[in-house]
C-alpha cells in the first residue's frame, strides 16, 4: 500500500522567503492494523535468540619491578672423570691419561685430526682469510642524525637520594666512574643521609664497585691521572681527603681542620708535577690551596682571590670552579660566585702578581670553566643562563656566547676529540650538545636525560661516552653518535679561523670602546659646564631613557633613509668600500656598538644601565650634533656589505663543514 | 704413540700456535701444552660448544655432521677438529 502526500506550490511563489506559522496538529495518515495479514505469520515460542555477552577486556602494558641481578663466578670443578678416579689425585689422573694414549683408536684418530688441523693452520699463516678485501670508506654515505643514547643509569643505592655534584672518569680507559654525592641544599640534609660516594664499574650498573667513606659528604673528586688507584676529594666541610682504592674505602689521609677551607670545597684538580702528588682546591671561602697529598696536614701554598690583590680574605671572591690544563702548568683559571673569571699565574713571585687578570661577563656564579683542548687560548664558561666562549687576549667580554636559555646551565665541558663540540647540562634535566661549526645559535642536539635537574657532566677521554649526574643521585651514561665524536676533516682549521675571526671582532670593538672613552674624557675636560648640566639631567633615569629612546629611533630612521640612498649609490663602490673597510671599521663599529648597547639596556635593566647610558647618551648626542651620522650611515652600509660577505664566507665554511660531515 | 708425538710437534712448530689440547669425548683433557688452569677451562667450555654445534647441524640435517669448527676472536683463533671420540683444539694467533 503506497502512502503518498502531495505538496503543491505555485510557481510564482518559488523564491519567496518562507513564512512559517504555527497551527494545530492534523492527522495526515492513519494506518490501522490489518487483521487479514495475520495469516502470513506464525507465532513461535520459545524464541532461540543468540546474544553476545562477553567480558569487557582492555589491554595494559605493565612494566615489571626492577629485577636486581648479580654477577657471580662459578668455580668449574673437573667433571667427566670416571667414578673410580679422583681428579685431585695426580697419580691416578696421569695413569688414566697414559692408558688412553696407548689406545689404537686414539692414535689413529689423532693422526687424522692432525692432518686436518695442519691444513687449517697453514692456511691461516699464508693468507688472512678474514681479511677485508675491498677496503670501503668507513665513513657512511648517509649522514646520520646526531644522537645520544642512554646506555645505563647508575642509581644511588641509598634510600635518601643525594645530588651527584662531581664526576671523574678513571684515567686508564675510562672503565670506572667515580661520583661524588652530596646534598648541596643548605641545612636541608636529613639526619640519616649517608656520606658515601661511590666508584662505579661500567660493567655492573646494579651496585657500585666501591664506596668511599669520608667524614663529610664529598662535593668533588678527581682521579689522579698518573696513578689510577688514587683519588682526591673535597668535602662539604672544607676538608680534603685522599684515597687509595687498594687500601679500602676509608681515606688514607685527611687535611687538618685548621688549615683547610672554611666552606665546601667546590673543585679539586690534580696537578702535573714530578712527584705526581700535587693537587689544588678551590672553595667559596675565597681561597685556593695547594696540597701535597703525602702530607695533607697543611697546604703547601695558598692564594686568596682578592681582586684588589691585597690578600684580604674579607673581600675575596668565592671560587666555584677551577680549570687547569696540563699543557700550561703555570697558569690556571678560577670561576667565581660573583661571575668573574680570574686568571692566575702560579709562578709569580709575590701574591699580588699571582692574579694576572679578570674576565667579567656572567651575571651569576660560574659553574664550569674549561679550556678548549685543541685551542688552549680559548675557554668555555657557563653561568647564569648562557655559555660563553672567551679568548685569553680579550678581557672585556667573551667572543662568542649562546642565547639566554630557559633554565640555568649547571655544567659544561668540551669534547676531547672534536674542537667545535661542547656539552652543557641544564636545570631542567636536559643535555645540550653544541656543534659550533654546524649551528651557533642553537644546540645541535638536545636530549632530555632526566626529570630532575642535572648537576654535573663529564665526558670520557674517547669522546664517545658521557656521564651526567642528576639531583636524585642518578648518573646516566650516554653514548654519543659517531658523527659528534669523530674528528671531521678541516675541523681544526675551520675552528681556528672562527675563533680568530671572533677574537678580532672583539678586539676591534674593545679598541673602539677605548677610543670613545678617551674622546669623552677629552671632551669633558673641555666642556665642564655642559657636563654638569647634563649630569643634573641624568639623575632621573627615566627621563634619560626616554631621551635615549627618542634619540635612538630618530637615529635609526635617518640612517634607514640614508641607507636606501647609499645602497643604490654604493653598488659600484662596493670594491672600494671593502678596501677602505679597515680604516672605517672603527667608526662603523662605534655606531653599531652604541645601538647594540642601547638595545641591551632597554632589555636588561634600567638601573644597571644608568652609567653607560650617561656616557652613551652624551656621546650619541654629541655625534648627532656633529653630524657624523652621514659618515656612520655610509660606513654602516659598507660594513653591512662587508658583513654580508663575511656571512657568506661563514656560510660557505659551514657548508664545507656540513659537506665534510656528510662525506 | 710416536706418531702422535710427531703430529703434535709438527703442529706446535707452526707459526703462531699458542697451545694444543686433546680432549676426549667426555671432556677430559688428555694432553695439553698449556697450564692446568687454562686447559681445564678450555676443555670444559669448548667441549660444550662442540656438542652444541654438532647437535645444531644434526638437527637441521641428520645426514650432516661437524667436520671443523673455527672460532675467530679479536686476539686469536681457536680451531677445533672433532672426531668420534676425541677432539683436537689448537689456539693460534696468526698475525703474531
Amino acid at each position: 500500500m503506497e502512502i503518498t502526500y502531495v505538496y503543491t506550490k505555485f510557481r510564482r511563489e518559488f523564491g519567496r522567503p518562507g513564512l512559517f506559522s504555527d497551527r494545530a496538529e492534523t492527522v495526515m495518515v492513519d494506518i490501522q492494523p490489518n487483521p487479514n495479514l495475520i495469516s502470513n505469520f506464525v507465532v513461535k515460542t520459545p524464541r532461540d535468540q543468540a546474544t553476545q555477552a562477553c567480558v569487557d577486556m582492555c589491554e595494559h602494558p605493565v612494566n615489571t619491578e626492577r629485577f636486581e641481578s648479580t654477577n657471580c663466578g662459578v668455580n668449574h670443578m673437573e667433571g667427566a672423570w670416571p667414578k673410580d678416579i679422583n681428579p685431585r689425585d695426580l697419580e691416578q689422573t696421569v695413569r688414566f691419561k697414559k692408558k688412553i694414549e696407548k689406545e689404537e683408536n686414539y692414535v689413529n684418530s689423532l693422526v687424522h685430526l692432525g692432518y686436518v688441523m695442519d691444513h687449517c693452520i697453514r692456511q691461516n699463516n699464508t693468507i688472512d682469510i678474514y681479511q677485508e678485501h675491498f677496503k670501503e670508506d668507513t665513513m657512511e654515505k648517509v649522514p646520520e642524525l646526531p644522537t645520544a643514547k642512554t646506555m645505563c643509569v647508575f642509581r644511588d643505592p641509598n634510600k635518601v637520594k643525594r645530588t651527584i655534584t662531581g664526576l671523574s672518569w678513571h684515567p686508564d680507559g675510562g672503565r670506572k666512574l667515580a661520583a661524588a654525592y652530596c646534598s648541596l641544599d643548605f641545612q636541608k640534609s636529613p639526619p640519616d643521609m649517608s656520606f658515601d660516594s661511590y666508584i662505579w664499574d661500567l660493567e655492573n650498573p646494579n651496585y657500585p664497585e666501591m664506596a668511599l667513606k669520608p667524614e663529610s659528604p664529598l662535593v668533588c673528586l678527581d682521579y689522579n691521572p698518573k696513578d689510577p688507584h688514587t683519588l682526591v676529594g673535597g668535602s662539604y666541610s672544607g676538608q680534603i681527603a685522599f684515597w687509595d682504592t687498594r687500601r679500602g674505602s676509608q681515606p688514607v689521609e685527611y687535611s687538618s681542620l685548621e688549615h683547610n677551607h672554611r666552606d665546601p670545597v667546590y673543585k679539586i684538580i690534580w696537578l702535573q708535577s714530578k712527584t705526581g702528588t700535587d693537587a689544588f682546591s678551590a672553595s667559596t671561602d675565597g681561597q685556593i690551596l695547594w696540597w701535597d697529598v703525602r702530607k695533607l696536614s697543611e697546604p703547601t701554598e695558598r692564594l686568596v682571590l682578592d681582586p684588589s690583590r691585597e690578600g684580604n680574605l674579607d673581600r675575596a671572591l668565592g671560587a666555584i670552579s677551577l680549570e687547569f690544563e696540563p699543557t700550561m702548568p703555570t697558569k690556571f683559571m678560577v670561576g667565581t660566585e660573583q661571575g668573574m673569571v680570574v686568571s692566575c699565574n702560579r709562578k709569580a713571585k709575590t701574591p699580588a702578581e699571582k692574579i694576572v687578570c679578570t674576565y667579567e661577563g656572567h651575571h651569576g656564579p660560574i659553574y664550569a670553566i674549561q679550556r678548549n683542548p685543541f685551542f688552549p687560548k680559548n675557554f668555555l664558561t657557563v653561568g647564569d643562563w648562557t655559555a660563553r666562549i672567551w679568548s685569553e687576549d680579550i678581557k672585556e667580554s667573551s667572543i662568542m656566547w649562546t642565547k639566554y636559555q630557559m633554565s640555568y646551565l649547571m655544567d659544561a665541558c668540551w669534547s676531547p676529540v672534536r674542537p667545535s663540540v661542547f656539552f652543557t647540562v641544564k636545570m631542567e634535566g636536559v643535555l645540550d650538545i653544541w656543534d659550533l661549526l654546524f649551528k651557533q645559535s642553537e644546540p645541535t642536539l638536545s636530549v632530555k636525560v632526566s626529570d630532575k635537574p642535572l648537576y654535573s657532566l663529564r665526558i670520557q677521554d674517547n669522546g664517545q661516552v658521557l656521564a651526567c649526574g642528576s639531583h636524585s643521585g642518578e648518573a646516566a651514561l650516554l653514548q654519543i653518535s659517531s658523527g659528534l665524536s669523530i674528528l671531521q676533516k678541516n675541523e681544526k682549521s675551520l675552528m681556528a679561523a672562527m675563533f680568530e675571526r671572533e677574537t678580532k671582532r672583539e678586539k676591534i670593538l674593545e679598541a673602539r670602546q677605548r677610543e670613545i672613552r678617551l674622546k669623552e674624557r677629552s671632551r669633558s675636560e673641555q666642556s665642564r659646564e655642559d657636563e654638569a648640566g647634563r649630569e643634573d639631567g641624568d639623575d632621573d633615569p627615566e627621563e634619560l631613557l626616554a631621551k635615549v629612546e627618542s634619540d635612538f629611533y630618530s637615529l635609526v630612521e635617518t640612517e634607514m633613509r640614508k641607507r636606501e640612498k647609499e645602497r643604490r649609490a654604493a653598488a659600484p663602490q662596493e670594491e672600494e668600500a671593502c678596501d677602505e673597510n679597515e680604516t672605517k671599521d672603527e667608526a662603523e663599529d662605534e655606531g653599531k656598538n652604541e645601538e647594540d648597547k642601547v638595545k641591551n639596556e632597554e632589555d636588561i635593566g634600567k638601573t644597571e644601565a644608568e652609567n653607560e647610558v650617561k656616557t652613551e647618551a652624551e656621546s650619541e648626542v654629541k655625534i648627532e650634533a656633529e653630524s657624523e651620522v652621514k659618515i656612520e650611515a655610509e660606513n654602516e652600509v659598507k660594513i653591512e656589505e662587508e658583513n654580508e660577505v663575511k656571512n657568506e664566507e661563514e656560510n660557505e665554511e659551514k657548508n664545507e663543514a656540513e659537506d665534510g660531515q656528510t662525506e | 704413540m710416536a706418531e702422535v708425538e710427531e703430529t703434535l710437534k709438527r703442529i706446535q712448530s707452526q707459526k703462531g700456535v699458542q697451545g694444543i689440547i686433546i680432549v676426549n669425548s667426555e671432556g677430559i683433557p688428555v694432553k695439553s701444552t698449556l697450564d692446568n688452569q687454562s686447559t681445564v677451562q678450555y676443555s670444559a667450555l669448548i667441549h660444550q660448544l662442540v656438542m652444541k654445534a654438532r647437535s645444531t647441524l644434526r638437527d637441521i640435517d641428520p645426514q650432516n655432521d661437524l667436520t671443523f669448527l673455527r672460532v675467530r676472536s679479536k686476539k686469536n683463533e681457536i680451531m677445533i677438529a672433532p672426531d668420534k671420540d676425541y677432539f683436537l683444539i689448537v689456539i693460534q694467533n696468526p698475525s703474531a
